[in-house]
Protein backbone atom coordinates (compact mmCIF):
# COMPACT_ATOMS: atom_id res chain seq x y z
CA UNK A 1 0.00 0.00 0.00
CA UNK A 2 1.38 3.69 -0.88
CA UNK A 3 2.52 5.46 1.94
CA UNK A 4 -0.35 8.39 0.95
CA UNK A 5 -2.87 6.07 1.99
CA UNK A 6 -1.52 4.86 5.16
CA UNK A 7 -1.51 8.26 6.11
CA UNK A 8 -4.94 8.93 5.39
CA UNK A 9 -5.96 5.94 7.42
CA UNK A 10 -3.48 7.29 10.17
CA UNK A 11 -5.46 10.44 10.32
CA UNK A 12 -8.78 8.60 10.01
CA UNK A 13 -7.29 6.46 13.01
CA UNK A 14 -6.34 9.94 14.81
CA UNK A 15 -10.25 11.08 14.13
CA UNK A 16 -11.74 8.25 15.30
CA UNK A 17 -9.79 7.98 19.10
CA UNK A 18 -9.87 12.51 19.48
CA UNK A 19 -14.14 11.74 18.57
CA UNK A 20 -14.70 8.26 20.91
CA UNK A 21 -12.36 10.00 23.71
CA UNK A 22 -14.77 12.59 23.43
CA UNK A 23 -17.78 10.74 23.51
CA UNK A 24 -16.26 9.13 26.94
CA UNK A 25 -15.51 11.54 28.42
CA UNK A 26 -12.14 10.30 29.96
CA UNK A 27 -9.11 8.52 28.47
CA UNK A 28 -5.36 8.37 27.11
CA UNK A 29 -4.97 10.96 24.16
CA UNK A 30 -1.37 10.93 23.39
CA UNK A 31 -0.17 6.92 23.50
CA UNK A 32 -2.98 6.18 20.95
CA UNK A 33 -2.61 9.36 18.95
CA UNK A 34 1.44 8.93 18.48
CA UNK A 35 1.03 5.31 17.74
CA UNK A 36 -1.56 5.61 15.02
CA UNK A 37 0.76 5.44 12.54
CA UNK A 38 1.87 2.02 13.40
CA UNK A 39 -1.17 0.95 13.62
CA UNK A 40 -2.52 2.13 10.27
CA UNK A 41 0.41 -0.24 9.00
CA UNK A 42 -0.17 -3.23 10.65
CA UNK A 43 -4.48 -2.98 9.70
CA UNK A 44 -3.81 -1.29 6.66
CA UNK A 45 -1.30 -2.33 5.07
CA UNK A 46 -0.09 -6.23 4.20
CA UNK A 47 2.10 -6.84 6.93
CA UNK A 48 -0.51 -8.34 9.28
CA UNK A 49 -2.51 -11.64 8.31
CA UNK A 50 -6.42 -10.52 9.56
CA UNK A 51 -9.74 -10.95 8.20
CA UNK A 52 -12.40 -8.49 9.55
CA UNK A 53 -14.53 -11.07 7.96
CA UNK A 54 -13.31 -13.79 9.83
CA UNK A 55 -11.95 -12.57 12.88
CA UNK A 56 -11.25 -15.72 14.17
CA UNK A 57 -9.71 -17.80 11.25
CA UNK A 58 -7.24 -19.72 12.31
CA UNK A 59 -4.46 -18.64 10.15
CA UNK A 60 -4.08 -15.25 10.80
CA UNK A 61 -1.68 -13.66 12.49
CA UNK A 62 -2.15 -12.26 16.13
CA UNK A 63 -1.83 -8.68 17.50
CA UNK A 64 -1.44 -7.84 21.32
CA UNK A 65 -1.81 -5.04 22.77
CA UNK A 66 0.60 -4.76 26.07
CA UNK A 67 -0.44 -0.85 27.58
CA UNK A 68 -4.24 -1.47 27.14
CA UNK A 69 -4.88 2.27 27.81
CA UNK A 70 -4.21 2.28 24.32
CA UNK A 71 -7.27 1.25 23.36
CA UNK A 72 -8.85 3.74 21.92
CA UNK A 73 -6.26 3.60 19.27
CA UNK A 74 -6.53 -0.36 18.88
CA UNK A 75 -10.29 0.15 18.83
CA UNK A 76 -10.49 2.77 15.77
CA UNK A 77 -8.35 0.54 13.94
CA UNK A 78 -10.36 -2.30 14.11
CA UNK A 79 -13.26 -0.34 13.16
CA UNK A 80 -11.49 1.86 10.37
CA UNK A 81 -10.96 -2.26 9.26
CA UNK A 82 -14.68 -3.51 9.18
CA UNK A 83 -14.40 -5.50 12.40
CA UNK A 84 -17.03 -3.74 14.25
CA UNK A 85 -19.02 -0.48 13.03
CA UNK A 86 -17.06 3.06 14.11
CA UNK A 87 -20.75 3.58 15.77
CA UNK A 88 -19.90 0.99 18.58
CA UNK A 89 -16.96 3.63 19.18
CA UNK A 90 -19.73 6.29 21.03
CA UNK A 91 -20.22 3.73 23.71
CA UNK A 92 -16.69 3.52 24.54
CA UNK A 93 -16.45 3.54 28.60
CA UNK A 94 -20.42 3.59 29.02
CA UNK A 95 -21.55 1.04 30.92
CA UNK A 96 -23.75 -0.27 28.20
CA UNK A 97 -21.22 -0.05 26.03
CA UNK A 98 -17.08 -0.88 25.27
CA UNK A 99 -14.38 -1.40 28.62
CA UNK A 100 -11.89 1.72 28.31
CA UNK A 101 -9.11 -0.99 28.09
CA UNK A 102 -9.36 -4.20 25.86
CA UNK A 103 -11.26 -7.47 27.03
CA UNK A 104 -10.46 -10.53 24.96
CA UNK A 105 -14.18 -11.69 23.69
CA UNK A 106 -16.01 -8.35 24.15
CA UNK A 107 -14.83 -7.02 20.13
CA UNK A 108 -14.05 -9.01 17.29
CA UNK A 109 -10.78 -8.69 16.60
CA UNK A 110 -9.18 -8.37 20.15
CA UNK A 111 -6.65 -11.06 20.82
CA UNK A 112 -5.79 -10.20 24.76
CA UNK A 113 -7.25 -8.42 28.01
CA UNK A 114 -5.02 -5.77 29.25
CA UNK A 115 -4.87 -2.90 31.32
CA UNK A 116 -2.23 -3.49 34.53
CA UNK A 117 0.63 -2.80 32.70
CA UNK A 118 3.41 -5.23 31.61
CA UNK A 119 1.31 -8.26 30.94
CA UNK A 120 1.50 -8.34 27.08
CA UNK A 121 4.39 -9.83 25.91
CA UNK A 122 3.81 -12.87 28.22
CA UNK A 123 0.54 -13.26 26.50
CA UNK A 124 2.54 -13.36 22.91
CA UNK A 125 5.26 -15.40 23.71
CA UNK A 126 2.32 -18.01 24.52
CA UNK A 127 0.55 -17.15 21.22
CA UNK A 128 4.02 -17.31 19.40
CA UNK A 129 4.59 -20.71 21.27
CA UNK A 130 1.55 -22.04 20.23
CA UNK A 131 2.43 -20.95 16.33
CA UNK A 132 6.02 -22.04 16.00
CA UNK A 133 5.87 -24.14 13.16
CA UNK A 134 3.50 -22.15 11.50
CA UNK A 135 3.52 -19.00 9.05
CA UNK A 136 1.59 -17.13 11.73
CA UNK A 137 3.55 -14.56 13.23
CA UNK A 138 2.55 -12.61 16.49
CA UNK A 139 3.07 -9.02 16.99
CA UNK A 140 2.95 -7.55 20.69
CA UNK A 141 2.60 -3.76 20.98
CA UNK A 142 4.30 -2.36 24.09
CA UNK A 143 4.87 1.09 25.82
CA UNK A 144 8.14 2.51 27.38
CA UNK A 145 6.53 3.01 30.99
CA UNK A 146 5.45 -0.49 30.63
CA UNK A 147 9.49 -0.84 30.83
CA UNK A 148 9.47 -0.37 34.85
CA UNK A 149 7.38 -3.59 35.48
CA UNK A 150 9.46 -6.78 36.10
CA UNK A 151 7.47 -8.81 34.33
CA UNK A 152 8.64 -7.59 31.23
CA UNK A 153 11.85 -8.19 31.82
CA UNK A 154 11.24 -11.91 32.58
CA UNK A 155 9.46 -11.61 29.15
CA UNK A 156 12.15 -10.36 27.43
CA UNK A 157 14.75 -12.70 28.77
CA UNK A 158 12.55 -15.50 27.84
CA UNK A 159 12.22 -14.40 24.15
CA UNK A 160 15.97 -13.70 24.18
CA UNK A 161 16.59 -17.50 25.45
CA UNK A 162 14.13 -18.86 22.78
CA UNK A 163 14.32 -19.51 19.03
CA UNK A 164 10.53 -17.91 18.51
CA UNK A 165 11.11 -16.14 14.97
CA UNK A 166 7.65 -15.43 14.68
CA UNK A 167 7.53 -12.90 17.50
CA UNK A 168 8.10 -9.08 17.11
CA UNK A 169 7.66 -6.77 20.29
CA UNK A 170 6.96 -3.34 18.78
CA UNK A 171 7.89 -0.76 22.07
CA UNK A 172 6.31 2.91 21.40
CA UNK A 173 8.99 4.94 22.67
CA UNK A 174 7.22 8.38 23.56
CA UNK A 175 8.88 9.72 26.32
CA UNK A 176 6.15 9.96 28.27
CA UNK A 177 4.47 8.60 31.37
CA UNK A 178 1.99 9.95 33.82
CA UNK A 179 4.15 11.65 36.08
CA UNK A 180 6.27 13.39 33.52
CA UNK A 181 8.74 12.12 31.07
CA UNK A 182 9.64 8.72 31.34
CA UNK A 183 13.23 9.58 31.14
CA UNK A 184 12.69 11.55 34.30
CA UNK A 185 10.57 9.43 36.20
CA UNK A 186 12.92 6.30 35.85
CA UNK A 187 15.45 6.52 33.33
CA UNK A 188 15.10 3.73 30.48
CA UNK A 189 18.28 4.52 28.58
CA UNK A 190 20.35 2.80 26.93
CA UNK A 191 17.59 1.13 25.67
CA UNK A 192 19.04 -0.82 22.70
CA UNK A 193 21.80 -2.22 24.37
CA UNK A 194 19.86 -3.61 27.43
CA UNK A 195 18.00 -5.57 24.37
CA UNK A 196 20.86 -5.96 22.44
CA UNK A 197 22.42 -8.03 25.84
CA UNK A 198 19.30 -9.71 26.09
CA UNK A 199 19.61 -11.74 22.37
CA UNK A 200 17.06 -9.76 20.78
CA UNK A 201 17.18 -8.56 17.31
CA UNK A 202 16.72 -4.59 18.16
CA UNK A 203 15.78 -2.09 15.15
CA UNK A 204 15.37 1.60 16.14
CA UNK A 205 13.23 3.21 13.83
CA UNK A 206 10.84 7.08 13.61
CA UNK A 207 8.01 5.20 14.14
CA UNK A 208 5.91 8.25 12.89
CA UNK A 209 7.30 7.57 9.28
CA UNK A 210 5.76 5.00 6.92
CA UNK A 211 8.95 4.43 5.26
CA UNK A 212 11.12 3.43 8.53
CA UNK A 213 8.21 1.27 9.54
CA UNK A 214 7.96 -0.82 6.31
CA UNK A 215 11.75 -1.03 6.18
CA UNK A 216 11.97 -2.43 10.14
CA UNK A 217 8.88 -4.51 10.14
CA UNK A 218 9.72 -6.08 6.62
CA UNK A 219 13.10 -7.25 7.81
CA UNK A 220 11.44 -8.73 10.82
CA UNK A 221 9.77 -11.41 8.79
CA UNK A 222 13.48 -12.58 7.74
CA UNK A 223 14.60 -13.08 11.58
CA UNK A 224 15.70 -16.33 13.00
CA UNK A 225 15.35 -15.27 16.02
CA UNK A 226 12.86 -12.81 18.29
CA UNK A 227 13.19 -9.02 17.76
CA UNK A 228 12.37 -6.01 19.10
CA UNK A 229 11.71 -2.52 17.24
CA UNK A 230 12.30 0.70 19.10
CA UNK A 231 9.49 3.06 17.47
CA UNK A 232 10.42 6.72 18.57
CA UNK A 233 7.32 8.53 18.42
CA UNK A 234 6.26 11.88 19.48
CA UNK A 235 3.23 11.81 21.93
CA UNK A 236 -0.24 13.31 20.64
CA UNK A 237 1.22 13.22 17.15
CA UNK A 238 -1.06 15.40 15.06
CA UNK A 239 -2.67 17.60 17.31
CA UNK A 240 -0.23 20.44 18.31
CA UNK A 241 -1.33 21.44 21.34
CA UNK A 242 -1.00 17.81 22.50
CA UNK A 243 2.32 16.65 21.43
CA UNK A 244 5.47 15.61 23.34
CA UNK A 245 2.83 16.84 26.57
CA UNK A 246 2.66 14.40 29.38
CA UNK A 247 -0.43 15.82 30.60
CA UNK A 248 -2.34 14.25 27.97
CA UNK A 249 -1.61 11.48 28.44
CA UNK A 250 -4.78 10.39 30.54
CA UNK A 251 -7.51 13.33 29.91
CA UNK A 252 -9.54 13.34 27.15
CA UNK A 253 -10.29 16.06 25.40
CA UNK A 254 -13.60 18.44 25.76
CA UNK A 255 -15.72 19.34 23.15
CA UNK A 256 -13.80 22.86 22.45
CA UNK A 257 -10.37 20.95 22.10
CA UNK A 258 -12.01 17.74 20.10
CA UNK A 259 -13.27 20.07 17.42
CA UNK A 260 -9.66 21.92 17.10
CA UNK A 261 -7.92 18.47 17.55
CA UNK A 262 -10.27 17.39 14.37
CA UNK A 263 -9.94 20.77 12.52
CA UNK A 264 -5.93 20.36 12.21
CA UNK A 265 -6.43 16.82 11.58
CA UNK A 266 -8.10 17.49 8.68
CA UNK A 267 -6.14 20.34 7.30
CA UNK A 268 -2.72 19.56 8.39
CA UNK A 269 -0.32 22.13 7.97
CA UNK B 1 -16.17 21.95 55.94
CA UNK B 2 -20.24 21.57 55.50
CA UNK B 3 -21.81 18.25 55.96
CA UNK B 4 -22.51 18.37 52.47
CA UNK B 5 -19.52 19.43 51.17
CA UNK B 6 -18.48 16.26 48.70
CA UNK B 7 -15.07 15.04 49.32
CA UNK B 8 -12.93 11.88 48.52
CA UNK B 9 -11.05 10.24 50.80
CA UNK B 10 -8.03 10.12 48.67
CA UNK B 11 -7.92 13.94 49.02
CA UNK B 12 -8.06 13.40 52.90
CA UNK B 13 -5.22 10.79 52.24
CA UNK B 14 -2.78 13.94 50.70
CA UNK B 15 -4.00 16.11 53.27
CA UNK B 16 -3.13 14.22 56.13
CA UNK B 17 0.19 13.12 55.04
CA UNK B 18 1.40 16.93 54.74
CA UNK B 19 0.36 17.22 58.26
CA UNK B 20 2.05 14.31 59.27
CA UNK B 21 5.35 15.16 57.20
CA UNK B 22 5.26 18.19 59.61
CA UNK B 23 5.46 16.28 62.63
CA UNK B 24 7.06 12.95 62.06
CA UNK B 25 10.77 12.46 59.58
CA UNK B 26 9.68 8.65 59.95
CA UNK B 27 7.14 9.56 57.24
CA UNK B 28 7.93 8.23 53.89
CA UNK B 29 5.63 8.08 50.80
CA UNK B 30 6.33 5.91 48.48
CA UNK B 31 4.82 6.46 44.47
CA UNK B 32 4.55 4.14 41.42
CA UNK B 33 3.70 7.13 38.83
CA UNK B 34 0.74 7.46 40.48
CA UNK B 35 1.19 10.19 42.68
CA UNK B 36 -1.10 12.95 41.42
CA UNK B 37 -4.00 10.11 41.47
CA UNK B 38 -2.92 9.29 45.28
CA UNK B 39 -2.67 13.05 45.73
CA UNK B 40 1.04 12.44 46.98
CA UNK B 41 2.31 15.38 44.65
CA UNK B 42 2.24 18.21 47.05
CA UNK B 43 3.90 15.79 49.43
CA UNK B 44 6.28 15.15 47.35
CA UNK B 45 7.06 18.70 46.06
CA UNK B 46 7.81 19.43 49.70
CA UNK B 47 9.31 16.72 51.11
CA UNK B 48 11.90 15.35 47.91
CA UNK B 49 14.00 13.43 50.10
CA UNK B 50 11.13 10.97 51.88
CA UNK B 51 9.46 10.23 48.98
CA UNK B 52 10.05 7.53 46.63
CA UNK B 53 9.38 7.83 42.64
CA UNK B 54 8.95 3.78 41.60
CA UNK B 55 7.84 4.15 38.07
CA UNK B 56 5.63 1.43 37.03
CA UNK B 57 6.62 -0.75 39.76
CA UNK B 58 4.60 -1.91 42.37
CA UNK B 59 6.59 -4.92 43.16
CA UNK B 60 9.49 -3.19 43.66
CA UNK B 61 7.58 -0.69 45.33
CA UNK B 62 6.18 -3.01 48.30
CA UNK B 63 10.01 -4.00 48.71
CA UNK B 64 11.92 -1.13 49.12
CA UNK B 65 8.92 -0.54 51.79
CA UNK B 66 10.02 -3.51 53.67
CA UNK B 67 13.52 -2.00 53.39
CA UNK B 68 12.54 1.17 54.62
CA UNK B 69 10.52 -0.16 57.74
CA UNK B 70 13.03 -2.71 58.37
CA UNK B 71 15.58 0.12 59.19
CA UNK B 72 13.16 2.43 61.40
CA UNK B 73 11.10 4.27 58.86
CA UNK B 74 7.37 4.45 58.25
CA UNK B 75 6.65 3.67 54.59
CA UNK B 76 3.38 4.73 53.22
CA UNK B 77 3.12 2.79 49.39
CA UNK B 78 0.66 3.99 47.22
CA UNK B 79 -1.26 3.31 43.70
CA UNK B 80 -4.28 1.69 42.79
CA UNK B 81 -5.85 -1.65 44.34
CA UNK B 82 -5.42 -3.55 41.24
CA UNK B 83 -1.71 -3.25 41.52
CA UNK B 84 -0.80 -2.78 44.94
CA UNK B 85 -1.45 -5.34 46.90
CA UNK B 86 -3.08 -6.76 43.18
CA UNK B 87 -0.11 -7.33 42.00
CA UNK B 88 2.81 -7.42 44.56
CA UNK B 89 0.68 -9.06 46.50
CA UNK B 90 3.42 -12.28 47.05
CA UNK B 91 5.65 -9.25 48.32
CA UNK B 92 3.34 -7.76 50.57
CA UNK B 93 2.62 -11.28 51.94
CA UNK B 94 6.76 -12.17 52.43
CA UNK B 95 8.66 -8.64 52.73
CA UNK B 96 6.30 -7.19 54.72
CA UNK B 97 4.08 -9.36 56.55
CA UNK B 98 5.86 -12.13 57.17
CA UNK B 99 8.52 -9.61 59.18
CA UNK B 100 5.57 -7.91 60.50
CA UNK B 101 7.24 -4.76 59.05
CA UNK B 102 5.14 -1.14 59.85
CA UNK B 103 4.81 -0.75 55.85
CA UNK B 104 1.62 0.92 55.45
CA UNK B 105 -0.12 0.06 51.55
CA UNK B 106 -2.73 2.75 51.02
CA UNK B 107 -4.72 2.04 47.69
CA UNK B 108 -7.20 3.78 45.89
CA UNK B 109 -9.43 2.68 42.65
CA UNK B 110 -11.37 0.77 45.12
CA UNK B 111 -14.42 -0.83 44.59
CA UNK B 112 -16.40 1.33 41.83
CA UNK B 113 -14.35 4.44 42.35
CA UNK B 114 -12.44 4.35 39.03
CA UNK B 115 -15.51 3.36 37.36
CA UNK B 116 -14.30 4.91 34.10
CA UNK B 117 -11.25 2.55 33.13
CA UNK B 118 -13.41 -0.88 33.43
CA UNK B 119 -13.33 -4.29 34.89
CA UNK B 120 -8.85 -4.66 34.63
CA UNK B 121 -8.53 -1.41 37.15
CA UNK B 122 -11.70 -2.10 39.66
CA UNK B 123 -10.47 -3.55 42.56
CA UNK B 124 -13.03 -5.78 43.98
CA UNK B 125 -11.25 -8.70 45.65
CA UNK B 126 -8.80 -6.63 47.64
CA UNK B 127 -10.54 -7.00 50.87
CA UNK B 128 -9.98 -11.13 49.96
CA UNK B 129 -6.71 -11.03 49.20
CA UNK B 130 -5.37 -8.73 52.27
CA UNK B 131 -7.70 -9.73 55.21
CA UNK B 132 -5.78 -13.09 54.12
CA UNK B 133 -2.36 -12.04 55.49
CA UNK B 134 -1.31 -12.95 58.99
CA UNK B 135 -0.09 -9.71 61.19
CA UNK B 136 -1.98 -7.34 58.23
CA UNK B 137 -4.34 -5.07 59.75
CA UNK B 138 -7.09 -3.98 56.88
CA UNK B 139 -9.27 -0.48 57.61
CA UNK B 140 -11.42 1.09 54.75
CA UNK B 141 -12.85 4.65 56.27
CA UNK B 142 -16.08 5.98 54.75
CA UNK B 143 -15.52 9.83 54.45
CA UNK B 144 -12.86 13.04 54.27
CA UNK B 145 -12.49 12.66 58.17
CA UNK B 146 -12.29 9.83 59.48
CA UNK B 147 -9.63 9.09 56.22
CA UNK B 148 -7.44 11.75 57.99
CA UNK B 149 -7.94 9.96 61.11
CA UNK B 150 -7.15 7.25 60.12
CA UNK B 151 -3.82 8.08 58.52
CA UNK B 152 -3.21 9.23 62.18
CA UNK B 153 -3.63 5.63 63.56
CA UNK B 154 -2.24 3.52 61.00
CA UNK B 155 0.96 5.56 61.32
CA UNK B 156 1.32 5.31 65.21
CA UNK B 157 0.57 1.27 64.55
CA UNK B 158 3.19 -0.75 65.07
CA UNK B 159 2.62 -3.75 61.86
CA UNK B 160 1.40 -3.75 58.72
CA UNK B 161 -1.79 -1.77 58.01
CA UNK B 162 -3.92 -1.85 54.41
CA UNK B 163 -6.21 1.10 53.91
CA UNK B 164 -8.50 1.17 51.29
CA UNK B 165 -9.57 4.37 49.54
CA UNK B 166 -11.00 5.98 46.56
CA UNK B 167 -12.03 8.64 44.23
CA UNK B 168 -15.73 9.01 44.89
CA UNK B 169 -16.63 12.32 46.18
CA UNK B 170 -18.63 11.05 49.21
CA UNK B 171 -20.68 13.41 52.15
CA UNK B 172 -18.54 13.89 55.03
CA UNK B 173 -20.54 12.46 58.12
CA UNK B 174 -17.26 11.48 60.45
CA UNK B 175 -16.66 14.70 63.28
CA UNK B 176 -13.36 15.90 62.50
CA UNK B 177 -11.89 15.10 65.79
CA UNK B 178 -13.09 11.61 65.97
CA UNK B 179 -10.04 9.28 66.99
CA UNK B 180 -10.03 6.38 64.32
CA UNK B 181 -9.76 3.30 66.47
CA UNK B 182 -8.45 0.44 64.88
CA UNK B 183 -10.71 -2.64 65.62
CA UNK B 184 -13.77 -0.66 66.71
CA UNK B 185 -16.30 -0.22 64.79
CA UNK B 186 -18.75 2.60 65.35
CA UNK B 187 -22.51 2.04 65.47
CA UNK B 188 -24.10 4.94 62.99
CA UNK B 189 -27.88 4.80 63.88
CA UNK B 190 -29.93 2.57 66.20
CA UNK B 191 -32.92 0.61 65.68
CA UNK B 192 -33.83 -2.89 66.29
CA UNK B 193 -36.00 -4.61 62.96
CA UNK B 194 -32.39 -4.81 61.24
CA UNK B 195 -28.48 -5.09 61.60
CA UNK B 196 -26.78 -3.75 58.04
CA UNK B 197 -23.13 -3.79 58.07
CA UNK B 198 -21.30 -1.55 55.50
CA UNK B 199 -17.94 0.80 54.80
CA UNK B 200 -16.23 2.73 52.25
CA UNK B 201 -17.69 4.52 50.50
CA UNK B 202 -20.30 2.28 49.62
CA UNK B 203 -21.95 3.20 53.23
CA UNK B 204 -23.20 6.72 52.16
CA UNK B 205 -25.64 4.43 49.37
CA UNK B 206 -26.54 2.53 52.44
CA UNK B 207 -27.37 5.48 54.41
CA UNK B 208 -29.44 7.07 52.07
CA UNK B 209 -31.76 4.01 51.52
CA UNK B 210 -31.87 3.58 55.50
CA UNK B 211 -32.76 6.70 55.58
CA UNK B 212 -35.89 6.91 52.61
CA UNK B 213 -36.96 3.57 53.99
CA UNK B 214 -37.50 4.53 57.51
CA UNK B 215 -36.47 0.92 58.73
CA UNK B 216 -35.15 1.03 62.06
CA UNK B 217 -31.63 -0.56 61.80
CA UNK B 218 -28.45 -0.73 63.47
CA UNK B 219 -26.22 0.77 61.17
CA UNK B 220 -22.82 -0.50 61.98
CA UNK B 221 -19.71 1.22 60.39
CA UNK B 222 -17.07 -1.75 59.73
CA UNK B 223 -14.62 0.51 59.12
CA UNK B 224 -11.84 -2.14 60.13
CA UNK B 225 -12.66 -5.50 58.95
CA UNK B 226 -9.75 -7.00 60.72
CA UNK B 227 -9.06 -7.24 63.34
CA UNK B 228 -13.13 -7.73 63.29
CA UNK B 229 -14.86 -5.62 65.72
CA UNK B 230 -16.93 -9.04 67.34
CA UNK B 231 -18.56 -7.44 70.18
CA UNK B 232 -20.26 -4.41 68.02
CA UNK B 233 -21.36 -7.40 65.89
CA UNK B 234 -22.88 -9.86 68.07
CA UNK B 235 -24.35 -7.12 70.75
CA UNK B 236 -26.65 -5.63 67.51
CA UNK B 237 -27.61 -9.05 66.58
CA UNK B 238 -28.45 -9.63 69.96
CA UNK B 239 -30.94 -7.37 69.59
CA UNK B 240 -32.05 -7.57 65.45
CA UNK B 241 -31.43 -11.16 64.68
CA UNK B 242 -31.43 -10.39 61.38
CA UNK B 243 -28.37 -8.92 59.66
CA UNK B 244 -27.49 -7.18 56.10
CA UNK B 245 -24.24 -7.17 54.54
CA UNK B 246 -23.19 -4.41 51.65
CA UNK B 247 -20.03 -3.60 50.36
CA UNK B 248 -18.59 -3.13 46.68
CA UNK B 249 -16.58 -5.90 46.71
CA UNK B 250 -16.97 -9.37 45.64
CA UNK B 251 -19.11 -11.06 47.48
CA UNK B 252 -16.49 -14.14 48.16
CA UNK B 253 -14.14 -13.04 50.81
CA UNK B 254 -14.86 -9.75 51.63
CA UNK B 255 -16.60 -7.69 54.48
CA UNK B 256 -19.74 -9.72 54.33
CA UNK B 257 -17.31 -12.79 54.81
CA UNK B 258 -15.87 -11.67 57.48
CA UNK B 259 -19.04 -10.69 59.26
CA UNK B 260 -20.34 -14.52 58.27
CA UNK B 261 -17.25 -16.11 60.06
CA UNK B 262 -17.95 -14.19 63.27
CA UNK B 263 -21.34 -15.01 63.21
CA UNK B 264 -21.13 -18.73 61.96
CA UNK B 265 -18.97 -19.11 65.20
CA UNK B 266 -21.30 -17.73 67.56
CA UNK B 267 -23.58 -19.93 67.79
CA UNK B 268 -26.49 -17.32 67.50
CA UNK B 269 -28.79 -18.14 65.00
CA UNK B 270 -29.60 -15.08 62.61
CA UNK B 271 -30.70 -14.32 59.21
CA UNK B 272 -27.88 -13.24 56.62
CA UNK B 273 -28.05 -11.82 53.66
CA UNK B 274 -24.73 -10.09 51.94
CA UNK B 275 -24.74 -7.90 49.21
CA UNK B 276 -21.56 -7.37 46.70
CA UNK B 277 -20.41 -7.99 43.40
CA UNK B 278 -21.79 -12.03 42.74
CA UNK B 279 -18.71 -13.67 41.04
CA UNK B 280 -18.06 -11.35 38.23
CA UNK B 281 -16.38 -8.80 36.31
CA UNK B 282 -17.17 -5.34 36.54
CA UNK B 283 -16.91 -2.88 33.54
CA UNK B 284 -16.72 0.57 32.35
CA UNK B 285 -19.10 3.37 33.46
CA UNK B 286 -19.22 7.15 32.72
CA UNK B 287 -20.52 7.19 35.90
CA UNK B 288 -19.98 5.51 39.17
CA UNK B 289 -24.04 5.83 40.06
CA UNK B 290 -24.01 3.50 36.80
CA UNK B 291 -22.04 0.55 38.43
CA UNK B 292 -23.92 0.90 41.67
CA UNK B 293 -27.44 0.63 39.38
CA UNK B 294 -26.10 -2.15 37.71
CA UNK B 295 -25.33 -4.57 40.59
CA UNK B 296 -28.47 -3.71 42.62
CA UNK B 297 -26.12 -1.52 45.08
CA UNK B 298 -27.68 1.82 44.38
CA UNK B 299 -29.51 3.49 47.53
CA UNK B 300 -32.93 3.00 45.74
CA UNK B 301 -32.14 -0.84 45.06
CA UNK B 302 -30.75 -1.16 48.44
CA UNK B 303 -33.97 0.44 49.90
CA UNK B 304 -35.92 -2.46 48.32
CA UNK B 305 -33.79 -5.23 49.26
CA UNK B 306 -34.02 -4.12 53.20
CA UNK B 307 -37.81 -3.67 53.10
CA UNK B 308 -38.12 -6.90 51.57
CA UNK B 309 -35.93 -8.80 53.72
CA UNK B 310 -37.54 -7.31 56.81
CA UNK B 311 -40.46 -8.63 55.50
CA UNK B 312 -39.12 -12.73 54.97
C1 LIG C 1 0.47 -2.35 36.74
C2 LIG C 1 -0.01 -0.98 36.45
N1 LIG C 1 0.40 0.03 37.24
C3 LIG C 1 -0.06 1.28 37.02
C4 LIG C 1 -0.93 1.53 36.00
C5 LIG C 1 -1.47 2.91 35.78
N2 LIG C 1 -0.96 3.48 34.53
C6 LIG C 1 -1.71 3.52 33.41
S1 LIG C 1 -0.90 4.18 32.11
C7 LIG C 1 0.48 4.47 33.04
C8 LIG C 1 1.66 5.18 32.43
C9 LIG C 1 2.60 4.29 31.81
O1 LIG C 1 3.39 4.93 30.86
P1 LIG C 1 3.19 4.61 29.31
O2 LIG C 1 2.58 3.27 29.24
O3 LIG C 1 4.45 4.86 28.62
O4 LIG C 1 2.06 5.61 28.93
P2 LIG C 1 1.90 6.79 27.84
O5 LIG C 1 1.85 8.05 28.65
O6 LIG C 1 3.05 6.77 26.91
O7 LIG C 1 0.60 6.55 27.18
C10 LIG C 1 0.28 4.02 34.34
C11 LIG C 1 1.28 4.11 35.42
C12 LIG C 1 -1.33 0.44 35.20
N3 LIG C 1 -2.20 0.60 34.19
N4 LIG C 1 -0.85 -0.79 35.45
MG1 LIG D 1 5.04 6.25 27.18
Amino acid sequence: MQTAQLEKYANQIRQTIIISLLHAGSGHPAGALGFADLFAYLYFSDFLKVNPKNPKMEERDRLYLSCGHYAPGLYSALALKGFFSIKDLSGLRDVNGIDGHPILGQLPGIENSAGPLGQGISQAIGSALAHQDTNIKTVCIISDGELQEGQTWEALMFMGNSRLKNLTVILDRNDIQISGNTNEVMPLEPLKEKFDSFNLITQTINGNDFKEIDEALTKTNLFDRPNVVIAETVAGKGISFMENDYLWHGRAPNKEEALEAINELKNPQ
Amino acid sequence: MSATELKSTRDAFGQALLELAEKSSKLWVLSADLTDSMRVTSFADKYKDRHVQCGVAEQNMVGIAAGLAANGKVPFVTSFAAFSPGRNWDQLRVSVCLSNLPVKVVSGATGFGNSKDGASHQALEDIAITRVLPNLKVVTPLDFNQTKQAVLSIFKDPGPVYMRIGHEKVPNITKSDQEFVIGKADLLKEGEEITVISAGAIMHQVLEAIKSSRVKADVINLSTIKPIDKEAILTSLEKTRKVMTIEDHQVAGGLGSAVAEVIAQSGKRVKMKILGVPDTFSRSARSIDDLYKLFKLDSKSLEEEIKEFIRE
